[in-house]
């Protein structure tokens, strides 16, 4: 199957060129985005063919291009596509299809289709080639294509100076990010420098340098991925590329970091340490919560969902973090659970995230802003693809029985294994890593009740909103299918577990036990303690709840509704329209109460309201601020001191030939008596 | 005992928690009343309501989506199945196994959630207000909930309520320090999520004070009469939660008799009443608190749950 992913990138990467030549034609966009989802089915139903059936992995491919290999001749880049690849395959390419779908409508009034067009394909293709690649070489030019192709889209509306300066951000942390990576292959190849997967699998490495490898595969992968404190670009880049790319970046790029992670962490580092996993479940802990508590405080609908974005990334670094302590322990079936958690979740993500960026993108076309102060009321005026964003925002907030709540589950479960680890930190940090996943789904609740309350509900809170049409077809059945696989992987996550034990069973040697023989499509992940959750019979049973109430209720009770105003002491009968609207509750307002309980020490959020005095005329004024902790504790400090440095140094420049002379003479003699002790 | 025997009795199951919600709310509130030196409604008033709601139309708001006038079914729906879920008279009935406990609290999120949105569609300032504090008390309450499953899975290893209610029926456990903050923290919870005092009043109309009447008091006719079933059975939920995990005396264990079954109707009937009357008790002699002191209340049920967990993960016997 892997040369049939090799050939699905190439052919994108033609259509790149292909879209470059084309991009100012009117055809240029359906041809781009219709080849990019052909190409995108494919690689998707060869990825599925291998987990779904069972098919061996092929061996390598040797590409010749790339570095000279030692040992053999001739140059080489080495692709293969094992199970975990497989499985990271699916997630890009079902997200990468669905953006694909989405754009043939959505980008109909892209004002400069040249400037994501000839990108998009290569954007593609990167985050595929990095999943295959077998070499660190392959792995880092591919992950580097794809941070560029993904800043080339996220500039592509330049003009706007938010944009420009997300973009300065966004490529300091990528270049931050890829040379943690850079070393931490170096250190994986060792001193033999071998730079293929399969030579620094076979290398035996000292405990410490492992341990360091972890960690900078955790700085490297966690800066793409988005963990706190490494996640200040993802907020401000996210949102700034096209709905559709921002779809890709939040719903699949991500994932590709998690690989990159779970690809070191558990496949070629070795043997890890214990504490290895209390690290990852600290920062996911930590970046789940903070990352839906930032989310609460934004009012701009795409930096709401960036936000969310690093919450779910926390959940499943959590599970990673659980994964890699059960493993360090020995404990293979706990460790199984734990990674397919993660898993499942990343796939999870993918579909509720991406829908849920659709939506905004529809939104925003439709209204022309991302204010969620402007917005209210939408159900009505845009009646279908309110309907898959319903389904999104519910699975993502992981309610039962819809996607999100199947993975966080699973995540629970394996938490409730932890009790025997041996170690001691571990103990103490597991069951508050529980309460910290409980706490960020019960923020997720309250974010997506106040995302879809006050864009979709109640009343417009301005004339664009009012005047909002629905989206077109395109958009809508990407949006569509999106939902749809949220529901059938939230009713049946029992296929989902089977389809990633092949994955869990390569990397520990175990798996969770065979979900699809199970009555009632059941599912039960530890046998041991008997713990089962039953999506499918839930949902059943409250279907014929809900209608058999419904049946009673029009059988025995009077029929008739009747329209009248709702009660707003007053104002909503008689007040002039502009008075009316503001008795709604504004989104700043819902979140009050969280914001003041728990915002204001984590975030240093402060509400102040300035009163006008008797008889000014001027009405009241409430001036919400908060800081992220990330930027004024670490950031803010880093860039003072770089710029104390470049202070400093720049004094060099205005000295007298004497003092240059000088100088030179004493660098001279300092490289002569280096040369002098250790020559 | 037959596929239609267990079907059977998970069916009285959920018929009994449908019959009995009303009752048990309709008894607390003439208890309270009593107490109080009022002569309060009768017994049976509010089976009363609802028949009268569900006589008169239902009027909904000029700017309410369908989603307003769906969700009470859904709300209803979604509290009654996760009601059934939990053992009331019998352990281990038909479908007990479909939902452990974390899905049971999770799916009342889900009725939260529906709720919630439901206030926000109507459009107006009320809704706004009662799904915001809502949010706010849900976000401390789902965690504290979530740690005492946890310290409950982690003593009866398991956290399927069948499994649990037997192991804490056998008496093998003895006296646990994190049982007995898992009970004190899961009271605070019951009290929060049932929308009691101190938390919230369920008498209320006053803007500053109320949050589950906030978020319903556009409802009218059938829609309000589901609301008000639902809200009911969530009482009855709770109640029966806590009676099943600490006090499960007389519970019928799987493929007992009849005479098992009736006296753990009876048993059952008993444990409610207790409870109801321990409800009341507390309802009358503690005052509302405000809407900010709230937080500190609901965390100490947190902080408990944790601690409790904390101590199960340092050592299996405490």
């Amino acid at each position: 199957m892997t040369p049939i992913i090799l050939i699905c990138a190439a052919a994108s990467l033609i259509l790149g060129g292909v879209g470059g030549v084309i991009a100012r034609r009117p055809a240029g966009r359906m041809i781009v985005y219709g080849g990019s989802l052909a190409i995108a089915v494919v690689a998707l139903l060869a990825a599925l063919a291998q987990l779904a059936l069972g098919i061996a992995p092929d061996p390598l491919v040797v590409l010749p291009i790339g570095l000279p290999h030692p040992g053999a001749s001739g140059l080489g880049m080495r692709f293969g596509m094992d199970d975990l690849a497989a499985a990271f395959l699916i997630i890009a390419n079902i997200g990468g299809a669905a953006a694909s779908l989405f754009a043939l409508g959505y980008t109909r009034h892209e004002a400069e289709p040249w400037r994501v067009l000839p990108v998009y394909p290569v954007f593609l293709a990167a985050m595929n080639l990095v999943v295959i690649a077998a070499d660190a070489y392959g792995f880092l030019l591919c992950w580097e294509v794809m941070s560029l192709a993904s800043w080339a889209l996220v500039m592509a509306h330049h003009t706007e100076a938010a944009t420009r300066r997300a973009g300065v951000v966004y490529l300091l942390m990528a270049s931050a990010g890829t040379l943690a990576l850079l070393l931490c292959f170096g250190l994986l190849a060792g001193n033999a420098g071998n730079y293929a997967f399969t030579a620094m699998r076979a290398v035996p490495r000292a405990r410490w340098m492992g341990s360091a490898v972890m960690m900078l595969a955790l700085l490297g992968a966690g800066s793409k991925a988005g963990l706190v404190p490494l996640h200040v670009w993802l907020p401000r880049a996210h949102p700034a590329a096209p709905s559709h790319v921002s779809a890709l970046m939040s719903g699949v790029m991500t994932k590709v970091a998690v690989y990159a992670f779970i690809r070191i962490a558990f496949d070629l580092a070795g043997p890890p340490a214990w504490w290895w996993g209390l690290v990852v479940l600290l920062a996911g802990g930590m970046t789940a919560v903070l990352g839906v508590l930032y989310a609460l405080m934004e009012d701009d609908i795409k930096t709401i969902l960036a936000y969310s974005t690093i919450e779910n990334i926390g959940l499943i670094f959590a599970g990673l973090g659980l994964a890699l302590a059960f493993k360090a322990d020995g404990m293979m079936a706990a460790a199984a659970l734990a990674l397919t958690a993660a898993l499942f979740h990343a796939l999870n993500h993918m579909l509720f995230k991406s829908t849920l960026f659709f939506g905004a993108g529809a939104i925003q076309h439709a209204t022309g802003t991302r204010d969620l102060a402007q917005l209210g009321g939408l159900i009505n005026r845009m009646r279908v693809s309110a309907v898959p964003m319903l389904i999104a925002a519910l699975a993502i907030a992981a309610l039962p029985p819809l996607n999100g709540f199947a993975s966080e589950w699973l995540l629970l479960q394996a938490i409730l294994l932890s009790p025997a680890l041996p170690q001691f930190g571990l103990k103490l940090a597991v069951p508050a890593i529980g309460a910290l996943v409980a706490l960020s789904a019960a923020f997720a609740a309250a974010c997506f009740v106040r995302f879809y309350g006050i864009a979709y509900l109640g009343r417009a809170r301005g004339d664009a909103a009012a005047a909002a049409h629905e989206t077109d077809r395109w958009s809508l059945s990407a949006m569509i299918l999106l939902a749809a696989l949220c529901v059938a992987a939230g009713l049946l996550p029992g296929f989902a577990i089977d389809l990633l034990a092949p994955v869990t069973h390569a990397l520990l040697g175990a798996r969770v036990s065979t979900q699809a023989g199970l009555s009632w499509l059941t599912i039960v992940p530890v046998a041991l303690r008997q713990n089962a959750y039953d999506p499918l019979l839930i949902a059943l049973f409250i279907a014929i709840s809900a209608i058999m109430g419904a049946f009673v209720l029009r059988r025995f009770g009077a029929r008739a509704t009747r329209r009248a105003p709702a009660w707003g002491c007053g104002y909503q009968e008689f007040g002039p329209p502009a008075r009316t609207l503001i008795t709604q509750y504004s989104p700043s307002g819902f979140a009050q109460p969280i914001r003041r309980v728990f915002a204001g020490v984590v975030l240093r959020a402060r509400d102040e309201a300035t009163l006008p005095l008797p008889g000014e005329a001027h009405p009241a004024r409430l001036t919400l601020r908060w800081s992220d902790p990330a930027w004024s504790l670490l950031y803010a400090p880093l860039i003072g001191a770089i710029g104390w440095l470049a202070g400093q140094t720049n004094r060099l420049q205005f000295l007298t030939i004497r003092r240059y002379l000088a100088f030179v003479f004493m660098a001279l003699v300092a490289l002569l008596g280096w040369i002098a002790l250790w020559g | 005992m037959g596929l239609i025997a267990r079907l059977v009795l998970q069916l009285a199951q959920m018929a009994l928690m449908l019959a009995l919600a009303p009752l048990l709310a309709g008894f607390v509130r003439v208890l309270k009343a009593r107490l109080q030196r009022r002569s309060g409604p009768p017994l049976l008033q509010i089976y009363r309501d609802l028949a009268k709601l569900i006589g008169k139309d239902a009027i909904i708001a000029t700017d309410a989506s369908w989603i307003f006038s769906t969700a009470p079914y859904l709300v209803f729906a979604i509290t009654w199945v996760s009601a059934s879920l939990v053992p009331s008279f019998a352990t281990d009935l038909l479908f007990s196994w479909s939902g452990d406990l974390i899905v049971i609290v999770a799916l009342l999120g889900t009725a939260r959630v529906c709720q919630m949105l439901a206030a926000l569609d109507i459009g107006t300032a009320f809704g706004g207000l009662g799904a915001s504090r809502e949010a706010m008390f849900a976000s401390l309450a789902e965690p504290a909930m979530l740690m005492i499953v946890f310290t409950l899975a982690l003593v009866a290893g398991s956290s399927q309520l069948s499994a649990i209610a037997t192991f804490m029926h056998e008496g093998t456990q003895g006296l646990r320090l994190s049982l007995a903050l898992g009970l004190v923290a899961l009271v605070i919870v019951a009290l929060a999520e049932t929308g009691r005092f101190p938390v919230d009043n369920p008498a209320t109309h006053l803007e500053l004070t109320m949050v589950h009447e906030a978020m319903v008091l556009e409802y009218s006719g059938r829609h309000l009469a589901l609301i008000e079933l639902a809200h009911a059975l969530k009482l009855i939920l709770y109640l029966s939660l806590i009676v099943c995990i600490f006090a499960p005396v007389a519970i019928a264990a799987p493929g007992t008799g009849p005479a098992a079954l009736a006296l753990g109707l009876f048993a059952y009937l008993v444990k409610l009443a207790a409870g109801g009357v321990l409800l009341a008790l507390f309802e009358t002699a503690i005052a509302k608190m405000r809407v900010f002191r709230v937080p500190n209340f609901i965390g100490a049920a947190l902080m408990l749950g944790l601690l409790g967990t904390l101590l199960l993960f340092v050592s299996a016997s405490l």
